[in-house]
């Protein structure tokens, strides 16, 4: 086979993929995605044709020739496409882009003019698309900024040419000599005590070097999820339990010289199950005499019951009533690169571990911990991470993994695969959320009253911390006397739900900012108006019932802006729509605390190379979330030169001291400031060391050599306190009553961001988030049977947002600048993903007259909904 | 993805050669694309060679192995709309096959679609001998179709005259260029009319009319000739709404071809 002008001479297994080969031969570039055809991640030119390689039959290929992404420049440079993705950055993770890239190199002038037809076979997770089509149209995004001038420049991503070239190394793009794969047993049951696992006709097959069943557990109990403060998620997880509470749990894990062969040995495993009665709804798992799945009463694992004022004398002086109860569903992260991670100890007998993960500090502590490992005798690093989108703020894979090396005192590898994401990783988690509100004629909001239902799945993670996220800024963001509040966090025999971009926040301000829209109808009040008349200002403290930690305030205020801008954009006029088709428009707006409460916290350091160039270390990781251009940019600032003069070493536990994770959209306001303070520390040094001379490239070279030894400044922050970042959604849809088919006529999204570091790379995430939210607004759903198994287990059945799907949303920026966050940023991250489902679902009823209320809302629902309603 | 229990490849492959634990493989994105760990060896067609396309006494004989992309370019406007029906990327159409497409009997199949409303015959080869079926009848459930052990599709053959006599495709699905969830092709067969039903159903249904029917005979005929549980349920649309974009579409596909 020629692979980009060498001839490769080995021979490709008979069952092997043409990805599989391509990876084998050293060509990382081809990314494993979906393994199904779907994504387009893994796409090469097969004799000049594009094709997936993750299902084209490698042996077919022996005698053609392929061209992969490193083999599409030319000697003279980057070939066209990858040029113009780089100036358009029309990538964020870059996971996809590779086979985007090698399509787009494909399409003729014809495919070129009808993009959503000819992006059919790609998926991106991360951008929403508006970037990849102005890549494909030749828009240059990215800048160059002068000294000094970087913040607030749209700076491209430092990764920017790897990435485009396929040399970005993400978890699994390494070689790793002797390395041995691991694969899991899944429990088929919802609900079990395991009776026996036979093992001998799998430690019998040919290459299986080891099982480890629940007698290999180290005993202890522990939490997946990950934040800094350990309590706060329930320790009830086991690496390897003897009791299954999902289907789908791990059961036992099989090592082996060979991905074949420890599929083999799973095959050879006998699994016997006691089966124990299984709940899958909250209100099962609550019912008296349900069976208890872990040591929490009627499975109830977090639990709210407060209330602000008197609810009750806050409905008894409203004019208008209006309750209402919504569901959201289950709903799967999806980032391209799946969860995996690949340790071996290193020449001084230390574990390391390189997982795609967002916490590799707390990873460290918690493999430490399990195996008993003094914290410097465990090193975790992420290479690029291939999306995160909250999913890897979770220890999915790295404990197991840890087990075998130290077990077997050999490299091994795990790596999920797409099917595994979507029954043995997390979701979103599913509320059923109740609210009743009431208002006086003018909009004034007299009572809200809160009721939520958390369903957490077989093991409590996030739950908790994702119920009282849920509960607080959605309410916190209106002024309102007398608020109350009875959530409950339950366990039932399902698919963990995890922590997912807005924690909680989505769920909850669905049924809120639906509520509001009803209210304003019934009032007969514009609802930008009745927004207006109860959101918090400038100054207020912010309020929800239930004890939350102290140290939010509104540091900076733009949600007035937010409003102004969404009430100008519904004054567009309307495009003509077919015969019969609805229009109508909706709005919804969100609060975000930038940062976790109970601490989050970055140590970065500055540090000036011998060359005179500059290296920033901080411990996140960078999957997209686009922090790490935003570090160069403050480091450039701070020591007044350019980016291209910083590098960044990042997300490994050996280059800082210690760092919460990239989770929480802290990456800017935490991460963020602890470089800017790092920085300006080491720019004092500098100038010290100067002695009044300018410092240039010369007098930095010169100071280096003096100081004989690494001039470097070190930053910390703690993450507290912390501020609010705010988002608006608006869009105007058209509806087609008879099909249920829904165009987006316009999608305008207003954020108050605080000072924006990089518009670019922010509007990028704010596209994305608006693209991943209507994706559950949508078409996303985690489906699970009547015997608590998952039946969605990949692409085509599990629909991500295409290109046809995405809408084009204008992105606009509140003028304000932040007390707390650096340089007065707040984050963006997560957040613009909230509004977006009550937006839509606003818009449908102002379209339709029909309130939706259980996501999501796919063109069968809608029509089906539009039915029932004109019949009653 | 890898199949990794498959220790071999026979190229090409012949008929009479299938034992339990073979797959006849044709481009391989079916094939490929879901574990498949009862399987120990590929049958490879696509070796034998087998031309593409041959238009043989105003007949077209479409190879199990001819690619959607050499079909797509045939220059037949009916075959071209049912491939832009597929889900599946114009990268994919490279290598899938509508041989495979038929095999794989998913009620989404756009190949099943075309050649039930084309009054399509498959050659199925197998051990013992050649037979036809009617590409209507080759697919009979989800996923399930008339081949037995050992045998596999050859060709679908279409007339000349069905595929340029007029007709009007519907596409009902879930998302913009997605899956279908319906796929309606109507087709004026001289005086006469023929509405074939896919992906709505879980196998094709092909309506007759010796003249074009009214608004109120085709819903009928309809209701009467397939059965509400005839209608597909899962992901890709709820039952209800694909029996009413059926009529719906059925309706929009009489009016264009009376008109």
């Amino acid at each position: 086979m020629k692979i980009n002008g060498t001839e490769h001479e080995q021979t490709p297994r008979p069952g092997q993929c043409l990805r599989t080969y391509l990876r084998e031969q050293g060509c990382f570039g081809v990314k494993k995605g979906c393994d199904t055809g779907d994504c387009g991640a893994c796409t090469v030119h097969v004799d000049g044709k594009p094709v997936h390689s993750c299902v084209y039959p490698a042996f077919r290929a022996a005698d053609k020739t392929i061209t992969t992404v490193e083999g599409l420049a030319g000697e003279d440079g980057l070939h066209p496409v990858q040029q113009a993705f780089l100036d358009a950055q029309g990538f964020q993770c870059g996971f996809c882009t590779a086979g985007l890239i090698m399509t787009t190199a494909a399409l003729s002038d014809d495919q070129r003019a009808d993009l959503p037809r000819a992006f059919k076979g790609n998926l991106c997770r991360c951008t929403g698309y508006r970037a990849i089509a102005d890549a494909v149209a030749g828009v240059v995004n990215a800048a160059e900024p002068a000294p000094g001038t970087a913040v607030g420049a749209n700076l491209g991503a430092p990764a920017g040419p790897q990435v485009v070239t396929g040399t970005a190394r993400y978890t699994f793009d390494l070689d790793v000599p002797g390395v041995l794969h691991l694969k899991v047993v899944r429990s088929t049951v919802a609900h079990a005590r395991i009776a026996a696992i036979a093992t001998e006709a799998a430690l019998s097959v040919p290459g299986v070097v080891a099982v480890f069943t629940h007698a290999d557990d180290p005993g202890k109990l522990f939490s997946t999820a990950q934040h800094e403060n350990v309590g706060e998620d329930p320790a009830d997880s086991r690496v390897l339990d003897e009791v299954v509470r999902f289907a789908g749990q791990r059961v036992a894990a099989v090592v082996a010289t060979s991905e074949a062969a420890a599929e083999a040995g799973c095959r050879a495993i006998n699994v016997e199950y006691d089966l124990l009665p299984p709940v899958f709804t909250p209100a099962a798992a609550m019912a008296p005499g349900a069976p208890q799945l872990h040591a929490a009463e009627r499975n109830v694992i977090g639990e709210l019951h407060a209330e602000m004022g008197d609810v009750t004398a806050g409905f008894a002086e409203a004019d208008a009533v209006y309750e209402q109860t919504f569901t959201t569903a289950r709903v799967q992260h999806a980032s391209l690169e799946t969860h995996g991670a690949v340790g071996w100890l290193d020449d001084d007998g230390r574990l390391v571990i390189r997982s795609s993960t967002q916490t590799p500090f707390l990873t460290r502590r918690e493999v430490a911990s399990l195996f008993d490992l003094p914290l410097d005798r465990v090193r975790v690093i992420a290479g690029r991470v291939g999306g995160g989108f909250g999913g890897k703020q979770e220890m999915l894979v790295e404990d197991l993994v840890a087990l075998a090396v130290l077990r077997l005192g050999r490299p091994v590898k795990w790596e999920y695969t797409r099917a595994e994401q979507f029954t043995g990783a997390t979701t979103r988690h599913p509320f059923e959320v109740t609210l009743k509100a009431g208002a006086k004629a003018d909009g004034t909001l007299t009572a809200l009253q809160l009721a939520v239902v958390v369903n957490t799945g077989a093991y409590g993670n996030h739950g908790p911390s994702v119920m009282f996220h849920g509960c607080h800024e959605s309410l916190a963001v209106y002024r309102c006397d007398n608020k109350k509040t009875d959530a409950v966090c339950a366990y039932t025999n399902t698919v963990p739900a995890g922590a997912f971009r807005g924690y909680g926040l989505g769920q909850v301000s669905f049924a809120v900012e639906s509520v509001l829209d009803e209210l304003a109808r019934m009032l007969g009040l514009d609802p930008i108006t009745v927004r207006e008349r109860n959101i918090v200002r400038a100054g207020e403290a912010l309020l929800a019932p239930g004890d939350h930690v102290e140290d939010l305030s509104i540091a900076s205020y733009g949600l007035d802006q937010c409003l102004d801008h969404i009430r100008a954009a519904a004054g567009a006029p309307v495009p003509p729509v077919p015969d019969g088709w609805l229009v109508g428009d909706g709005m919804a707006m969100a609060m975000i605390a930038a940062g976790p409460p109970g601490g989050h916290y970055a140590d970065a350091t500055a540090t000036l190379l011998p060359d005179g160039r500059f290296e920033i270390a901080v411990g996140t990781a960078e999957f997209g979330n686009g922090s790490t251009t935003v570090h160069a940019q403050i480091a450039a600032d701070m020591l007044r030169t350019t980016p291209d003069r910083i590098s960044v070493r990042q997300s490994d536990t050996d280059v800082v001291r210690h760092d919460t994770g990239a989770f929480a959209s802290t990456g800017v306001v935490v991460a963020g400031k602890a470089v800017l303070r790092a920085a300006t520390r080491l720019w004092e040094t500098l100038v010290q060391a100067a002695g009044g001379r300018d410092l240039d490239e010369a007098t930095l070279k010169e100071i280096a050599a003096k100081a004989g030894r690494p001039l470097t400044a070190e930053g910390h922050f703690d993450g507290t306190p912390r501020s609010v970042a705010f988002n608006a959604q608006w869009f105007r849809i058209a509806v087609d009553p008879d099909t249920g088919d829904l165009r987006i006529l316009g999608s305008v999204h207003s954020a108050d961001a605080g000072t924006v570091m990089n518009p670019l790379q922010c509007r990028g995430q704010i596209e994305g988030g608006v693209a991943q939210a209507l994706g559950s607004t949508l078409a996303e759903h985690v489906d699970i049977d009547a015997d608590g198994r998952v039946t969605t287990t990949g692409f085509r059945q599990y629909h991500l947002p295409t290109f046809a799907d995405t809408p084009r949303t204008e992105v606009l920026f509140a003028a304000t600048g932040d007390a707390i966050g650096p340089l007065g940023a707040k984050s963006m991250s997560e957040s613009p993903f909230n509004p977006v489902a009550p937006a839509m679902a606003n818009a449908l009823r102002d379209a339709t007259g029909v309130r939706l209320t259980d996501l999501p809302f796919t063109r069968d629902r809608i029509w089906a909904a539009l039915e029932r309603a004109a019949r009653t | 993805m890898d199949l990794n229990t498959v220790t071999e490849v026979i190229s090409p492959a012949e008929p009479g050669q299938w034992r339990p634990g073979d797959a006849w493989l044709g481009g391989g994105t079916v094939l490929f694309a879901e574990p498949r760990p009862h399987l120990s060896r590929l049958l490879d067609l696509t070796g034998a060679g087998w031309p593409a396309l041959t238009l043989r006494d105003d007949v077209l004989e479409i190879a199990a192995t001819c690619t959607i992309a050499e079909l797509a370019g045939s220059g037949y406007e009916i075959a071209r709309q049912c491939c832009q029906a597929f889900l599946a990327s114009f990268k994919i159409w490279n290598v899938a096959t509508v041989g495979g497409n038929l095999c794989a009997a998913l009620p989404a199949g756009p190949m099943i679609s075309l050649g039930a409303a084309l009054d399509g015959i498959c050659l199925v080869l197998g051990p013992d001998g050649a037979r036809e079926v009617p590409v209507a009848e080759f697919v009979t459930g989800d996923g399930v179709t008339v081949l037995s052990e050992g045998e596999l599709l050859r060709s679908i053959r279409v007339s000349e005259e069905t595929l340029s006599q007029p007709f009007a495709i519907r596409q009902g699905s879930l998302h913009t260029h997605g899956r279908s969830g319906v796929l309606l092709i109507g087709r004026r067969a001289g005086n006469g009319f023929v509405l074939t039903v896919t992906a709505a159903t879980k196998r094709p249904y092909v309506l007759r009319f010796p003249h074009m029917p009214s608004a109120e005979v085709i819903q009928i005929a309809l209701t009467e000739r397939i059965p509400i549980d005839a209608y597909m349920s899962d992901i890709h649309g709820l039952p209800a709404w694909r029996r009413h974009l059926t009529r719906l579409y059925a309706e929009e596909i009489r009016q264009e071809l009376a008109a």
